[in-house]
């Protein structure tokens, strides 16, 4: 089986028979009247939706682990779970350490602050105190290639400089598991070879990776284990390459 | 090196006391989020922060000058007025606020795990930053309107204290409407208008006439802003009879408002 061929043997992150059921009213009722009378007609319906299903995943330390399926397979509701999002209705998810979500960067930017004042308030979003973020201040510079603009207000940067500060921050410590929801698509090229890089050296010093990426080569080229989800249920699981044949000829 | 932090979603502890071991876990990021409102709120403004200071100094103005010929009898009109818009600015912004910003935050919630109270405390910290600037106008204009500033002034901070708990309260529960409805806000700013009028701000509480003082004991903000101005404007400690109604309501209103979010708060994420 692939998983004798990881190194490190601990689960950092434990999916148990996890599901998550959305639930939201089938029509949207703006009012308060309008709620009032229809719950007490009884019409106020709930539509239910399971976004995932009775998943059972568990990701080593050290490990990149990919996710492919098609948009609204529960890719990003699963990864929501792992980063504490959304609470699983069934089952039970542990999670050992540090969770660093790049779930689309710079989402706490506020566009009137300076970078230099960005970078503080993301790092306590990510739960870092001023002096912790003080000491990697520095090397969140370095890394964003921004230290001309540091001190403009954000709003004039481009979306590049955007993505560049946002991933500088959410990488400058060593988080236990990393989240990268489909962000790599955006900056150019030699920052993305940059992010790979800092990916792979993340997983050499023991980072679980959870990669949700909708490119193929990607997958098959970064990920030690994949898994392919379809309408929240888990299809297949295994090597990357498998996965990627899999859920291929599915598409077909 | 301390052993790594281990999340368990099937640990029993309940939301609400989940939600305040994380806020104090969190307490770097309500500093910045604090830091944030205050920094953008003028950023662009010639003046900056001491629009803090300017803005009740301006409606007091207003209010002293159209009012004074209705209530021109009581003394220090305009320290009255202005000690009690303080106390209603602080409570009005910092309710809207957190509504706000909950609704404003709810990208973020959608993406990373923050106690989701984050929004609701920071908005009553930055409030009571504001608050406490606009003490500077406050302690001017008492002594230029020749209200003496009296010892019974250290009992501020206790009035502050409830009034805070009060508003967190409320400001956590409106939030959590908002979310489901999202017109609750536009109502809200109405509720306000027509609180603000039922509340002596504006005119003292002798003027109205004995009909309405039932009205005026059934509204809950009356004890806090009377608890309020009785130390600093009246110069007078208050009585037991005038602390413990404002103290069982603050606490009560903080207790209903924190339960009540929590027990919602893992919805947001998808409702918001």
């Amino acid at each position: 089986m692939v998983e004798e061929r990881i190194p490190h043997r601990e689960p950092f992150i434990h999916l148990e028979d996890v599901s998550v059921r959305y639930r939201v009213p089938s029509e949207r009722i703006g009012t308060f009247k309008e709620y009032l009378i229809r719950r007490l007609k009884r019409q106020v319906q709930m539509r239910t939706f399971w976004a995932l299903k009775g998943i059972n995943v568990d990701v080593y330390r050290g490990e990149i682990f990919g996710f492919v399926g098609d948009n609204g397979a529960g890719k990003s509701t699963l990864l929501k779970v792992v980063a504490r999002v959304l609470r699983p209705t069934k089952g039970r998810v542990i999670v050992t350490g540090k969770v660093a979500p790049l779930l689309e960067l710079g989402a706490g930017f506020h566009p009137e602050l300076t970078g230099k004042e960005n970078i503080f308030l993301n790092g306590a979003l990510l739960g870092f105190s001023h002096h912790e973020m003080l000491e990697k201040y520095d090397r969140i510079v370095d890394f964003s290639e921004l230290s001309e603009f540091i001190n403009a207000p954000i709003r004039t940067y481009s979306t590049g400089m955007y993505a560049r500060l946002g991933f500088a921050v959410a990488t400058a410590y060593e988080p236990d598991v990393l989240i990268v929801d489909e962000i790599l698509g955006v900056g150019d090229e030699t920052f993305r070879k940059k992010c790979e890089a800092r990916i792979k050296e993340f997983c050499q010093r023991g980072t679980s990776i959870l990669l949700v990426s909708h490119n193929m080569d990607m997958i098959e080229g970064m990920c030690q284990r994949a898994a392919w989800l379809d309408h929240g249920i888990l299809q297949f699981m295994g090597e990357p390459s498998q996965v990627v044949r899999a859920y291929r000829e599915k598409e077909r | 090196m301390q052993p790594p932090p281990i999340y368990d979603s099937a640990q029993l502890i309940p939301h609400a006391l989940q939600e305040l071991k994380e806020a104090v876990r969190y307490r770097h990021l309500l500093f910045q989020l604090v830091r944030r409102d205050i920094l953008t709120r003028y950023k662009r403004s010639f003046l900056g922060v001491a629009w803090t200071m300017l803005s009740p100094l301006g409606m007091m103005l207003v209010l002293s000058f159209v009012f004074s010929n209705v209530f021109g009898a009581t003394r220090g009109f305009p320290a009255y007025i202005l000690s009690g818009l303080m106390a209603w600015n602080f409570f009005s912004q910092s309710t809207t606020g957190a509504m706000s910003s909950l609704v404003w935050g709810g990208g973020l919630l959608q993406r990373i795990y923050i106690p989701r109270a984050a929004f609701g405390l920071s908005a009553i910290g930055s409030g009571i930053i504001n608050l406490v600037l606009a003490f500077v106008p406050l302690v001017i204009v008492m002594l230029v309107s020749g209200t003496p500033i009296r010892i019974t002034a250290a009992f501020m901070p206790i009035s502050l204290f409830l009034l805070a708990c009060f508003t967190l309260g409320l400001g956590l529960a409106i939030s959590t409407l908002a979310v489901y409805f999202p017109d609750v806000a536009e109502m809200y700013q109405i509720i306000l208008l027509a609180w603000m009028y039922l509340t002596p701000i504006i005119y003292p509480e002798s003027v109205l006439p004995a009909k309405y003082q039932l009205i005026l004991h059934l509204n809950p903000m009356y004890y806090l802003v009377k608890l309020w101005r009785l130390p600093l404007y009246d110069g007078r400690w208050p009585t037991w009879g005038e602390f413990w109604p404002a103290a069982a309501i603050a606490i009560g209103m903080l207790l209903v408002g924190w339960f009540f979010f929590t027990s919602k708060s893992d919805e947001f994420a998808y409702r918001i």
